[in-house]
């Protein structure tokens, strides 16, 4: 149960600064929040509604829309099996029984261990490459019942640890922009004329 | 297999399969390290920028408009036609990049993110350029983390080098382009949910009117919403010209687009094909496609143009890879997927995997989608699962004429045999999902009742259905 830390705080006003609205920075925090914990908590949900100016049910609200958001824990990996379309022509439903027997667990269960969570997923935009998977939303392609024994083995090893971040981190590389080549986020009601570079051109 | 056309894969871009063709938008593809902006300005980064920033906006619109360019996110809208409808004098406007790529069988935006976020992200300040926008959105969808990577990185790199933000390349010319993580919600692709989602609230569709963003949009503000793909051709535009692109392609709809064909083939791959001189058979079994069926087998149907679109089988094989020639034949290109079935399709299961997702990705704003959906979902499983009754089928349709009205008078026309497909559909919701729900159930029972009825073990007839049918013709 925890809010957000200094660090994280930081980056969040960075991050809203970047935005006309502040509530438009509200499922980037929660990512953020969601990379700290490995879910989203009721604290974090709070006091990212104070950062933004709204209320915890406009939080709460918002964060329930999304799948990716998680509030209660999960394993350290996520592991989603797509079972769309072309990932269910190729095979999808072998792989999911496989990875449930393997794992111990039923779809949606969590290992005991806390290591893994098994989930179904929809299709995941890598329709050629079925039948596919993400752990932690880093994929998998291609996947035969063989290949999901191995990949939970080298997970559980930590054989995977420098490619498969633990869940909630989702991208390593953040954007940042240098405050000297900031424009910044126009106003939307200021009334504003065209910027300076459009001139009279419309 | 040497069949006489050269065809190139590379393990860096998995699933992309170039060929002897034009590309446009994959020019980059053979270098591993095509994302970064070293590589990215020795083969031509950031030209059709300098290009469009030595004319003024209003003649990169025009060239763009002269394009053709068709937008590629699924409704095929000309991208310099949508630019224009934003009202005359009203600031602040907004370019909102759409990368939440997530229609079923749909794979091309997210490899163009991860392979070549440069030529997107110019493509994103040609736009604001052309179309005087303030300020950039770029959403991407929350469970592609590597395209994230790679767009944040990118970005990084081109506002150190002075390619985006304030004054680029030494100009006037000032806008920033901010990435946006989306957190999962297929709904969210639809233009005005997207606009919800980057509100930072539930990412549901908004009423119409007004029906385009352009007019008001984020924040109510005047608002361009393109595709990924649609954003990546400007660059090529800007730096060669319209002419230039419309010599590739047809009149109708120049350039090039990016095809992902899946399933049953021998080899599945995303193609960047020339605009409308390509079959579906050209795409299913030719040598510098897909190959065939995988093992030699029968085709049996196909899905033309994402898991929203009406099926196929064998019989329009021959219709070009052309929206004016797809559209009147029952279906759609919506965002260049074809889903392949082979003869041993289970055909119910198929479609269930369709309205499974459709089902469970409706927001639950409209009613006829939200219970329609579900209801569709829980018929068809005891359908498929062997628990069904024959009057479950009529059921299936009568629920799908709640959601697309005219689609099926009444369920006992199925019985009287079937017109040709009436789409697009009639809708009783405010965006595609609900009807696309429907859609597989629509297509398969169509065209394969037989398999359905074969799995029904329950034979009851059900007065009540019956009557209503009788009494409720139109």
């Amino acid at each position: 149960m925890s809010r957000l830390s200094e660090d994280n705080v930081r980056l969040a006003a960075e991050i809203i600064g970047r935005y006309p609205r502040p509530k438009s920075a509200l499922v980037p925090l929660l990512h953020l929040a969601q990379e700290q914990d490995g879910w989203v908590t009721r604290d974090a949900m709070v006091h990212i509604a104070e950062l933004v100016g709204t209320t915890p049910a406009e939080v709460y609200g918002t964060a329930t829309f999304y799948e990716m958001f998680r509030f209660e824990p999960v394993g350290r990996y996520l592991i989603n099996i797509c079972g769309t379309m072309s990932c269910q022509l190729m095979g999808a439903h072998e792989l999911m029984e496989r990875a449930s027997e393997r794992l111990g667990v039923k779809v949606g269960g969590t290992t005991p261990d806390g290591t893994f969570t098994l989930a179904h997923a929809e299709c995941q935009a890598a329709c050629t490459e079925a039948p596919c998977l993400q752990v932690n939303y880093r994929y998998r392609y291609r996947v035969t019942p063989e290949q999901i024994d191995q990949l939970i083995d080298d997970l559980a090893a930590g054989r995977l640890d420098g490619e498969i971040p633990p869940h909630g981190v989702l991208a390593r590389v953040r954007q940042s922009i240098p405050p000297e080549r900031f424009v910044g986020a126009p106003e939307p009601d200021a009334h504003a004329t065209g910027p300076a570079w459009i001139g009279d051109a419309q | 297999m040497d069949r006489g056309r050269a065809v190139t894969t590379w393990p860096h871009a998995p699933g992309f399969v170039a060929g002897d063709r034009p590309r446009i938008v994959t020019s980059r593809f053979e270098h591993e390290d095509s994302y970064t902006l070293r590589r990215s300005l020795e083969t031509g980064g950031y030209e059709g920028l300098k290009a469009a920033l030595k004319r003024t906006p209003a003649e990169v619109h025009e060239e763009v408009r002269a394009s053709t360019l068709l937008g590629r996110g699924g409704a095929g809208f000309p991208a310099g036609t949508k630019w224009g409808l934003t009202p005359k004098g009203t600031w602040p406007r907004y370019l909102v990049v759409n990368g939440d790529e997530s229609e079923p069988g749909t794979y091309k935006d997210r490899l163009l993110m991860e392979r070549d976020p440069h030529q997107l992200i110019e493509g994103c300040l040609i736009a604001c350029w052309a179309a005087g926008l303030s300020q950039c959105f770029l959403y991407v969808r929350g469970e592609m983390a590597l395209a994230q990577e790679r767009i944040a990185a990118a970005l990084n790199e081109a506002y150190a080098a002075g390619l985006v933000g304030r004054n680029i390349l030494g100009t006037s010319f000032s806008v920033d382009v901010v990435l946006h993580w989306g957190a999962g919600a297929y709904v969210v692709g639809e233009e005005t949910a997207l606009i919800e989602s980057l509100e930072g609230n539930r990412g549901m569709p908004r009423l119409k009117p007004p029906y385009f963003p352009a007019a008001i949009g984020l924040y109510g503000k005047p608002t361009i919403v393109n595709n990924v793909e649609t954003l990546s051709n400007l660059p090529f535009i800007a730096r060669n010209g319209s002419a230039a692109y419309t010599a590739i392609g047809t009149a109708t709809s120049p350039g090039t687009r990016m095809v992902a064909v899946s399933g049953h083939v021998a080899r599945p791959g995303v193609y960047e094909i020339v605009n409308g001189t390509t079959t579906f058979r050209d795409l299913i079994y030719g040598a510098d496609f897909c190959q065939g069926i995988r093992g030699g087998r029968a085709l049996k149907a196909f899905v033309p143009g994402g898991g929203s679109a009406p099926w196929f089988t064998a019989d329009q094989l021959d219709l070009p890879f052309e929206a004016s020639q797809v559209g009147p034949a029952g279906s759609m290109l919506g965002s260049g997927a074809v889903m392949v079935m082979d003869e041993t399709t289970d055909i119910p299961a198929a479609a269930l995997s369709l309205t499974n997702f459709y089902a469970h990705e409706s927001c639950g704003k409209c009613t006829p989608c939200r219970e329609g959906g579900t209801w569709l979902q829980r018929i068809l499983s005891r359908v498929v699962a062997g628990e069904g009754t024959d009057a479950d089928l009529d059921q299936l349709l009568e629920v799908g004429a709640m959601i697309c009205p005219g689609a099926f008078p009444h369920a006992s026309s199925s019985r009287l045999g079937l017109d040709a497909v009436p789409f697009p559909y009639k809708m009783t919701t405010i965006c595609f999902v609900g009807p696309s729900a429907f859609a597989p159930v629509h297509s398969a029972l169509t065209l394969f009742r037989d398999e359905f009825e074969a799995k029904i073990v329950k034979r009851i007839s059900i007065p009540v259905i019956a009557a209503s049918a009788a009494g409720g013709g139109q």
